[in-house]
């Protein structure tokens, strides 16, 4: 056993067991912490790939802005409703068959195709060359993003606007 | 850690999302198990640029994290206003469109 394997390891039993308990908890806040527990995880696993940049991107935007706003959701409607939100699920068995059976065909691809690819050693600063490849190969979508958060923004705007 | 490994990890985390999103009746529980769809999806592309030595994985990734912030930002706007029209959070009951 080697650190990485068991840094995997401990990732990934933390990030499935907290997934799980974002699908299968009652209690709808529960489930947003669950996710922010998973999310980080995830993070983790983005440290372990070498992509620090990433990582703190995934802590910043999904951990910090994409909890908030849920968190935020849901003590608004809370107050809209005036009773608490509990959340049952239903068809659990059929649901659960389903996705079972989408799992093994994914894995039965992944036996079929085994792949063998090594993991090449890191060649220069990673998160440089995200930020150079972000500003010339890819600055058209780059842009195209700023269009998207603006349209984003009068869109959530426009909806939640008070009644008049 | 073979690519394998985070092929297959990433596919559990799908497909737990993809449950959630199957048996969730309210729409706040949908989106999460949407996030964590996406999240898998991150995974994926982050494993397969490490491993191919290609930075452009990367930077999809960095697009696919804003691109799912818009999303929720919007799609919880459409929640809120839905809760204020109809009183209710459970995607059953939004049948508008039903004739």
């Amino acid at each position: 056993m080697t650190l990485e394997s068991i840094t995997f390891g401990g990732l990934a039993v933390v990030l499935l067991a907290s997934a799980l308990a974002v699908v299968l908890t009652r209690n709808l806040f529960h489930s947003v912490l669950y996710l922010a527990l998973s999310l980080v995880a995830t993070a983790g696993l983005f440290l372990s790939l070498d992509a620090e940049f990433l990582a703190a991107i995934q802590l910043l935007l999904y951990a910090g802005g994409v909890v908030t706003i849920v968190v935020f959701a849901i003590v608004v409607t809370e107050r809209l409703v005036g009773d608490r939100i509990t959340q049952t699920s239903r068809q659990l068995l059929a649901g659960f068959g389903i996705a079972g059976a989408l799992l093994v065909a994914i894995l039965a691809v992944f036996r079929r195709a085994p792949l063998t690819v090594r993991r090449p050693p890191v060649s220069g600063d990673l998160t440089r060359a995200i930020g150079e490849s972000l500003l010339t190969t890819h600055v058209l979508p780059f842009e195209l993003l700023a269009v998207l958060f603006l349209a984003a923004l009068v869109g959530a705007l426009y909806l939640a606007r008070p009644d008049d | 850690m073979t690519l394998q490994a985070y092929l297959t990890l990433a596919a559990m985390l799908f497909c737990i999302g993809f449950f959630g999103v199957m048996t969730r009746r309210n729409t706040i529980g949908i989106l999460l198990g949407i996030e964590l769809m996406l999240n898998a999806v991150n995974i994926n592309l982050v494993a397969f640029a490490r491993y191919h030595g290609d930075v452009s994985g990367m930077v999809f990734t960095v697009f696919t994290i804003c691109i799912t912030v818009a999303e929720v930002a919007l799609g919880l706007a459409l929640v809120i206003l839905i809760y204020r029209i109809r009183r209710t959070a459970v995607a059953d009951h939004l049948d508008l469109l039903k004739g």
